[in-house]
């Protein structure tokens, strides 16, 4: 039997369908009988931003039950960095997440130098800290768009390109690369910024937070949306703690948990990171969450603009960089959430093990939780606001 | 041909004033008035939606098509010629001859409404008394065609489509209905003429200032255009589609030119219902309140325009058109899409109520002054 007969069996109406396969509910006095319909939403779909299938127990539009199904994008990078050494895995890093290469190089690259107990010089460093921010506002415009896509709205996603591609084009200045940057290498980074970077990132926060607050204007307090978003899947705080949820989506459950506050690394202890909470921790919250999230990214890219000291940016590596025997763990703020790498050393040039604990996998845990008894509609606006990326959870 | 024979022979359905085409010879124009109504129902919805793809386009800083033809605007020819080269892909699991028929039996209503409504002077194919009950009923078969390729695609997320489909006519109807009639209780007429005349006589009471019906009653007109949205499945209610939640909604499983037949029935609704909206509410081919066409002189200026007092008559009503099809873009990259229920709730607790006050309202009005 092919997959097409079976779809047509399971949709078909009580009256005519074989009775043992339909698990039938008699309502009443046996006049009105329903059937439920298991809808597979996914693993290609246009709301799973990728391969994550969610499928759906739903009595008519309502959603009695949902089951995320993972692992449609398993790339086994855990496996693939125990035959790379530090600096090939910068390159597999930041593919899982592949929205936020640069954090996810700067995590792997925290770890291997805490291992190494190197010095990492100081202009690095803010480089590093210049280029995470700009890759958060990178992936937190997509989400920004994507949302509204999800929501029916076309617009945000064009003008989150038309911003996109300008952060783009200063990262590809200063990298080479517009995804995936591999920039990072312990002990500091690739090269030095080009000539006139700084000068272009100063001319373009003003612009930016124009935009941004162009698109805020064009979905926060839209009528509609708020009636979409407002008291919609809403995440009680101990629920989303209990999940492992983080980044925007526990921040609207209103805890102000932030890696880059709570356990600064680089030097986010010598700036100030201001923190956006939401109250209810539904929709609403979490997509305002991502856009407090980007003007907070803006504010702390003008600390940086103004500390930013000049001296080398790495330092000279050995032919082979190998981590003493051991192990460690770095968590660092992903635009997503906290991300963290255990790493485990037997003393040579490739990890033994490096564990990844990535924020997207932690936030599709609480799909099950959120969906249940939601409509289809509300569904697909929860899972497009608990922000994560399928390559991340799969990984 | 069929239409004609009924119209003839029916005593309700009575062709009124003459059009333009009205020959002495039946077979003659019949023929002509065919050629108009597929002429206009092919060519309008292009037009349309060229005018979409660019409105579109500029609204959100794009482009829009530019290869086209002269800055796109052979685009959606080039769309109908890939649609033909589509093979024609029908599920194995499908109900097929009613998967085949279901496009069609969309199509069919979007052109049939096209007989009665008037684009210009003198420019209609038939004027019905009953022109504006004809062109309401037609356009609620169109559902017919969407739930049944919604139920014979075997694909479930076709099937909440056409439910959603379903559910959306059945509120949006009587809101739509309730709206019409006020107009035709203030023109005393049903012949969408008639209305379009009544318009170029009616004057602000005690004075000799000519309005338009969509001045005293700007509620009627709103609920009309917002019901006329959702009948369409237009966004903001565009759930019947939500391409997020349902893929395409009962269009998932359909390619080629069944697609574009689904297309088509949409673009044809956008220019039948905004020529409806011109008709009952913004005058009809009047450029301005009270202001006749040049070169007319029966019926307050309103016919027997010569020829060209009735292209620029035909040029104001699609000039209209256009301007509410643009509105009805322009919701469209502005908003995000409601959600069903509240969409349901939309019709029945606001528009319905309040079309049954204006209703209310209209009626009374009429009697006083």
């Amino acid at each position: 039997m092919s997959a097409s007969d079976l779809s047509a069996r399971e949709i078909s109406h009580p009256a005519t369908a074989p009775g043992e396969n339909l698990n039938l509910e008699i309502v009443g006095d046996g006049a009105f009988t329903t059937a439920d319909m298991t809808l597979s939403v996914g693993p290609a779909h246009p709301a799973t931003h990728g391969v994550l299938r969610v499928v759906l127990e739903m009595d008519g539009e309502r959603v009695k039950s949902a089951h995320p199904v993972i692992g449609y994008m398993h790339r086994g990078f855990e496996k693939l960095a125990e035959h790379r050494d530090f600096r090939q895995s910068m390159a597999l890093v930041n593919r899982h997440d592949w929205l936020s290469g640069m954090s996810n190089e700067i995590g792997l690259v925290l770890t291997v130098e805490r291992m190494l107990e190197m010095e990492v010089p100081e202009r690095a460093q803010w480089i590093r800290m210049l280029c995470a921010e700009y890759n958060r506002i990178l992936n937190h415009l997509l989400f920004v768009g994507s949302y509204g896509l999800e929501l029916g709205a076309i617009t945000p996603m064009f003008y989150a390109t038309r911003e996109r591609e300008r952060i783009q084009y200063l990262l590809e200045a200063a990298t080479g690369g517009r995804l995936h940057y591999t920039y990072n290498q312990p002990g500091g980074v690739k090269i030095d910024l080009p000539k006139g970077f700084l000068q272009q990132s100063v001319e373009l926060i003003p612009d930016l937070r124009k935009r941004i607050q162009d698109l805020e204007d064009l979905l926060l307090g839209n009528e509609i949306f708020m009636a979409r978003t407002k008291g919609v899947g809403p995440l009680p705080p101990d629920v989303a703690l209990s999940f492992g949820v983080s980044g925007p989506t526990l921040q609207a459950t209103g805890i102000p948990e932030d890696v880059r506050v709570t356990e600064p690394y680089l030097k986010y202890d010598e700036v100030e990171v201001p923190v956006p909470v939401g109250e209810n921790g539904d929709s609403w919250d979490r997509f305002y969450c991502l856009l407090g999230r980007m003007k907070a990214s803006m504010y702390i890219i003008e600390q940086i603009h103004d500390r930013i000291p000049s001296g080398p940016v790495n330092v000279k590596l050995p032919k082979m960089v190998k981590a003493p025997e051991g192990s460690t763990y770095v968590r660092v703020e992903n635009p997503l959430g906290s991300l963290g790498y255990w790493l485990e050393s037997d003393g040579g040039r490739t990890p033994w093990r490096l564990k990844m604990r990535t924020a997207s996998f932690s936030n599709v845990q609480s799909l099950p939780y959120l969906l249940e008894g939601t409509l289809v509609p509300d569904a697909i606006s929860v899972l497009g606001s608990v922000f994560f990326v399928v390559g991340d959870v799969d990984r | 041909m069929i239409l004609d024979t009924v119209l003839t022979t029916s005593t309700a359905m009575v062709a009124q004033t003459a059009g333009l085409l009205d020959t002495d010879s039946f077979l003659v124009s019949m023929l002509l008035k065919v050629a108009l109504v597929i002429g206009l129902f092919l060519s309008l919805p292009l037009i349309v939606g060229y005018m979409e793809h660019k409105a579109m386009a500029r609204l959100q800083h794009r482009r829009g098509p530019m290869f086209a033809g002269p800055a796109g605007s052979l685009q959606l020819v080039a769309d109908g010629i890939k649609f033909i080269q589509k093979e024609d892909v029908i599920p194995r699991a499908a109900d097929k001859w009613v998967f085949a028929i279901a496009p069609g039996m969309a199509l069919v209503p979007a052109l049939l409404i096209f007989f009665v409504l008037p684009f210009g002077p003198g420019v209609w194919a038939a004027d019905l008394e009953l022109g504006l009950f004809y062109a309401l009923a037609i356009t609620s078969i169109s559902v017919l065609g969407v739930m049944m390729g919604g139920w014979a695609s075997a694909n479930k997320f076709s099937l909440i489509g056409g439910l959603r489909a379903a559910g959306q006519l059945i509120a949006y109807e009587l809101p739509l209905i309730l709206a019409a009639i006020a107009v035709a209780v203030q023109a005393g007429s049903l012949s969408l003429v008639g209305i379009v005349e009544s318009q170029a006589t009616f004057m602000v009471a005690g004075t000799d200032i000519n309005v338009w019906f969509v001045f005293p009653q700007i509620l009627g007109f709103t609920i009309f255009f917002v019901a006329a949205l959702a009948e369409l499945s237009r966004p903001p209610f565009d759930m019947p589609i939500a391409d997020s939640e349902l893929v395409f909604g009962y269009m998932t499983e359909y390619t080629g030119l069944k697609f574009a037949m689904y297309l088509l029935t949409e673009y044809a609704g956008m220019v039948s219902m905004s020529a409806l909206m011109v008709v009952l509410y913004l005058g009809g081919w009047q450029i301005l309140p009270g202001v006749p066409l040049p070169g007319c002189e029966a019926g307050g200026g309103l016919f027997d325009c010569g020829v060209l007092g009735t292209l620029i008559g035909v040029g104001v009503v699609m000039g209209k058109i256009l301007m509410l099809t643009f509105v009805m873009v322009w919701l469209r990259v502005a908003y995000p899409r409601l959600r069903e229920d509240q969409l349901q709730r939309m019709s029945w607790l606001v528009l319905v109520p309040l079309s049954l006050v204006n209703l209310a309202v209209v009626a009374v009005a009429k009697v006083v002054f």
